[in-house]
């Protein structure tokens, strides 16, 4: 039930991001389902590969889309349980994204293309510079609940104080910008400038067509929806009813596609250069809500 | 006893023609691999240790060669990849068809020595006899590093490795006398004594330096990326997949002999470790030549393993035996986990250079389509290489991760900091390691031909396939599956760390969960796979060129190449990576430009700035001596001449 929730919000995520930015820029903007159109168009067109790919051009887009997927198993909702669920599932699920990205930057690789080349350089830095900051996050977590599996990570968070409040916009601020960077959105990279030499991932992806290219986008749109349940489980206890957990979870993602589409309207992209020193940033913020996680837990006096 | 009999044997390799060479050192190999492995899988599976008295006597003591858990565990390592490697040989060797026989009998010769005295040492309790084996395994894996002597940078490699390990000798030697002294024994059990009565931390140190220098701790790594490149490729693999571990066999045997200091000696493990891994991939990424990018790679993964060990010794100091057990089992286990997938990449990398004759990235591309066998084993073997699961890589990973969580969650205050940083440290490496190996796969084996070297690349035959396949199908038995060998690991910790003996991992039930993760992930993926299959089953699949951007993309000169690749990483760290750029800028009054060449060059900081300036003042100090070599025969005679004379005197008077 949490993947149906996960891939039903994924689908419209896309379109709430696209209305917001045009309604701040006073357009009336496509219908929200619009990405939707698009990803069934996209399912249904033929394909065109290039002579220089090998199978691993092929079978990237499948594996980063079963990585996504399986990472969605691998998450719980309130009491709703992760489908599978051990101890130390968290850097499973970070390392499975890691598989998933591998594929994606060996894939761009395979074209030959100096633009896909360039691309797959910097998704490659950029995600080894954001993935410590998040290991220390989920590291905070476990330290705040004393155990190592995501399922059990959220049940003892309470907001009972002003650091557990603080902890809490923190770690929220800290996923909202690693969704951000993992998806390549506004600050780090600007999706809709085509043939700029400032772009990431879609150049990295410039090659795909058809069915490949659904695939991608579609596990783009659903690591977005990813990130928002993490951020949800940050903000409901088990004891929640299912209808008040789907209604948070559905308000919170809904807030981050709007929270999406107005940086993307009022922020500038960073220069490409000091990207890297951006994200490094992340890592002393996670290194920050690790010591307000000691403080909850009186250890550090 | 058997085993001394095989070792005879090898004596036989100066009667072989050329043809027999490889064939007989595979019966040789295989027969000392069947009886060690025998043993080895009894003591590790069925607790009966191995014992048998060598008829040599030193000093009053037997020589007596004993075999617990944990070289058992060592052995059936070292047998794999010695397994693999010498049936690998066989068409690697084919190339230098110009080498005379005896420069093969030499090599096959070294090459079986460096194998039971890897073996040997793994069982020797007395330390004089481990230090002669252990300087037979050096001096055998000096000249198979000397193979190709003719080569100016082979002998430079060869010369360098020959000193830096006499240096580890020389520590070694330093340890065992100090352990002598204190102890009156010649035995490594007398390290349990002499660690009960004194400090433990400069005896520590002392054997530290001496194994470091082997495993390639960081400052101690100088000679892995200059030894690996000049030796043949299944040596290479011998050497980077397992004899380097002998170093970590040498500190283990240490450290679970410590009694006190335990939680500096456990800092300070740690912190050389996450150094060394550090170190390793970050220098690894801007390297050009392949072989030399695996070596600094090998130096990461000893970094892994070390911060394994690391987390143990700290485990032991709080008394935090989960802890401990985390520690100690993800450092052995990566020990396995890396001699399968570094052993081969390094048989990825010589199959490449056996084709193409190159080993410089930049000149290579497109050779999955030539070599797609080979680029398959290379990609399975850097995907587990970057730890990603559900490959061997991982499983190790996870239990040292599991390992700081565990810290973080129990200990106090500085352990938890020391913990987090560590955390820090190798998800970084993680980070960096598949920058890295996205390089390294995506510019060999994809993308279009780079330069002409590629033309005639074809696969290797089968008999340098099909042992590569022994280590692949282990590398995914132990990703789906890793309870099996997590248990016998455990069991050597157990076994050695008598705080352990009563505590069960308690990630054995996660074990078995990522085999179901695992095993779920990949049944998604060909569900997926299905899916697009069916898809495209009523569609028209095109093909055509490479789309940039309205032009042709794929023009082999414009393609990234690993120095391209590597600008964005080299820019954010050009202070610490020592890169030299040659370039010159194109001036703005220059409007027809000339042709130019990009080039990045990379020296070792280590070496620049702590072993060159060593290496000066030795020299000039021996500089001081060098009269005595005035190349005149007369003086030669002179010497020997007077040294009797002052003998005589000495004796006559007394004095000696």
């Amino acid at each position: 039930m949490v993947l149906a929730a996960i891939i039903l919000l994924s689908l419209v995520f896309p379109g709430i991001i696209v209305k917001v930015k045009s309604k701040t820029s006073g357009r009336k903007g496509p219908s929200v389902w619009q990405p939707v159109y698009d990803l069934v168009k996209l399912f249904r067109k033929e394909a065109v590969y290039s002579k220089t790919t090998s199978w691993i051009f092929a079978w990237a887009p499948v594996m980063y889309f079963a990585s996504v997927i399986m990472a969605a198993l691998m998450l719980p909702l309130g009491k709703h349980g992760a489908v599978i669920s051990f101890q130390g599932d968290f850097i499973f699920f970070i390392y499975l994204l890691g598989l998933g990205k591998f594929f994606m930057i060996v894939a761009a690789l395979d074209t030959g293309s100096a633009f896909e080349g360039m691309g797959a350089s910097r998704e490659a830095l950029y995600s080894m510079l954001v993935e410590p900051a998040f290991f220390i996050l989920l590291a905070s977590l476990a330290l705040l609940s004393g155990t190592t599996s995501f399922e059990t990570f959220f049940h003892s968070l309470t907001f009972n104080s002003s650091i557990a409040i603080f902890i809490g916009v923190l770690a929220t601020y800290l996923i909202f910008h690693v969704a951000l960077l993992e998806n390549s959105r506004m600050p780090y990279d600007d999706p809709k400038t085509h043939l700029e030499l400032t772009m990431i991932h879609e150049v990295m992806v410039l090659d795909y067509c058809g069915f490949d290219l659904a695939l991608i986008q579609w596990a783009g749109h659903l690591k977005f929806v990813l990130y928002s349940l993490l951020v949800t489980n940050l903000f409901i206890a088990p004891s929640f009813p299912t209808w008040l957990t789907l209604l948070v979870f559905v308000t919170i993602t809904l807030l981050f596609a709007v929270a999406v589409g107005f940086v993307e309207s009022f922020r500038a992209r960073h220069k490409l250069r000091n990207n890297n020193k951006a994200i490094v940033i992340l890592i002393p913020i996670a290194i920050l809500i690790f010591f307000g996680s000691m403080l909850i837990m009186n250890k550090l006096f | 006893m058997e085993l001394l009999l095989i070792i005879c044997l090898s004596v036989l390799f100066f009667a072989m023609s050329r043809k027999k060479l490889p064939v007989y050192n595979l019966i040789l190999t295989f027969l000392f691999l069947a009886v060690s492995s025998f043993y080895a899988i009894k003591t590790l599976f069925l607790s009966q240790p191995y014992a048998c008295l060598i008829p040599f006597h030193f000093w009053g003591n037997d020589i007596l060669l004993t075999m617990d858990k944990l070289s058992a565990f060592f052995v059936l390592v070292i047998n794999i990849t010695t397994l693999v490697s010498s049936i690998y040989s066989i068409q690697y060797m084919s190339m230098y068809h110009t080498k005379s026989r005896q420069e093969l009998v030499l090599h096959y010769f070294s090459f079986f020595t460096l194998y039971w005295s890897m073996i040997v040492l793994t069982m020797l309790q007395n330390t004089i006899a481990f230090l002669v084996v252990w300087e037979i395994m050096s001096l055998s894996s000096f000249l198979l590093v000397m193979f190709e002597a003719e080569k100016s940078l082979t002998q430079k490699a060869g010369i360098n490795y020959f000193i830096q390990m006499h240096f580890a000798a020389l520590f070694l030697l330093l340890g065992i006398i100090i352990l002598h002294y204190f102890t009156d024994s010649w035995s490594w059990s007398a390290l349990q004594q002499y660690f009960a009565n004194y400090s433990n931390v400069g005896l520590f140190l002392v054997f530290f330096a001496g194994f470091g220098f082997k495993a390639g701790f960081v400052p101690f790594h100088t000679w892995l990326p200059h030894a690996h490149p000049a030796a043949p490729s299944h040596v290479s693999a011998l050497m980077s997949g397992v004899m380097i571990k002998l170093g970590i066999y040498g500190i283990l045997r240490i450290v679970f002999a410590l009694q006190n200091d335990l939680m500096l000696i456990g800092l300070l493990v740690l912190f050389v470790s996450l150094i060394s891994g550090i170190t390793g991939v970050g220098v690894a990424i801007v390297q050009h030549n392949l072989k030399r990018l695996l070596a600094y790679h090998s130096i990461e993964n000893i970094g892994i393993i070390g911060i394994g060990i690391g987390v143990g010794i700290i485990g032991l100091a709080i008394q935090n035996q989960t802890l401990a057990m985390l520690g100690f089992a993800g450092g052995i286990l990566h020990v396995l986990n890396h001699s399968l997938f570094k052993s081969l990449l390094f048989f990825s990398a010589g199959s490449v250079y056996h084709q193409t004759h190159t080993m410089n990235i930049d000149n290579m591309g497109g050779l999955i389509k030539r070599m797609p066998v080979t680029a398959f084993i290379f990609l399975i073997a850097s995907l587990s290489i970057c730890g990603l699961p559900p490959f061997n890589g991982f499983i190790s990973e996870f239990l040292i991760y599991n390992g700081f969580v565990n810290g973080i969650i129990h200990a106090d205050v500085i352990v938890k900091l020391v913990m987090l940083f560590a955390l820090l440290g190798l998800a970084a490496i993680g980070g960096l390691a598949i920058f890295c190996f996205t390089k390294a796969f995506g510019i060999v084996f994809l993308g279009t031909e780079r330069s002409s070297h590629m033309h005639h690349a074809h696969e290797m035959s089968w008999w340098s396939l099909a042992p590569q396949f022994i280590s692949l199908a282990l590398i995914l038995l132990i990703g789906f599956v890793p309870s099996i060998v997590l248990n016998p690991v455990l069991r050597i910790v157990q076994q050695n760390v008598s705080t352990c003996s009563t505590v069960l991992l308690p990630n054995t039930d996660a074990l078995q969960s990522i085999s179901l993760a695992a095993g779920v992930f990949v049944l998604i993926v060909l569900a997926v796979w299905l899916i697009k299959k069916w898809a495209f089953t009523t569609k028209k699949v095109q093909s055509s060129v490479t789309w940039g951007c309205a032009y042709h993309g794929n023009a082999p000169r414009t393609q990234y190449t690993a120095s391209s690749y590597a600008e964005n990483y080299i820019h954010g760290m050009e202070h610490s990576l020592n890169v030299t750029t040659h370039f010159k800028p194109i001036a703005t009054t220059e409007y027809f430009p000339e042709h130019r060449h990009y080039k990045t060059h990379q020296e070792s900081t280590y070496e620049k700035h702590i072993f060159k300036p060593i290496a000066k003042i030795f020299e000039r100090f021996f500089d001081k001596f060098a009269f005595i070599q005035s190349g005149q025969t007369q003086h030669y005679i002179l010497y020997p001449f007077v040294l009797i004379i002052v003998l005589i005197i000495l004796t006559l008077t007394n004095l000696i």
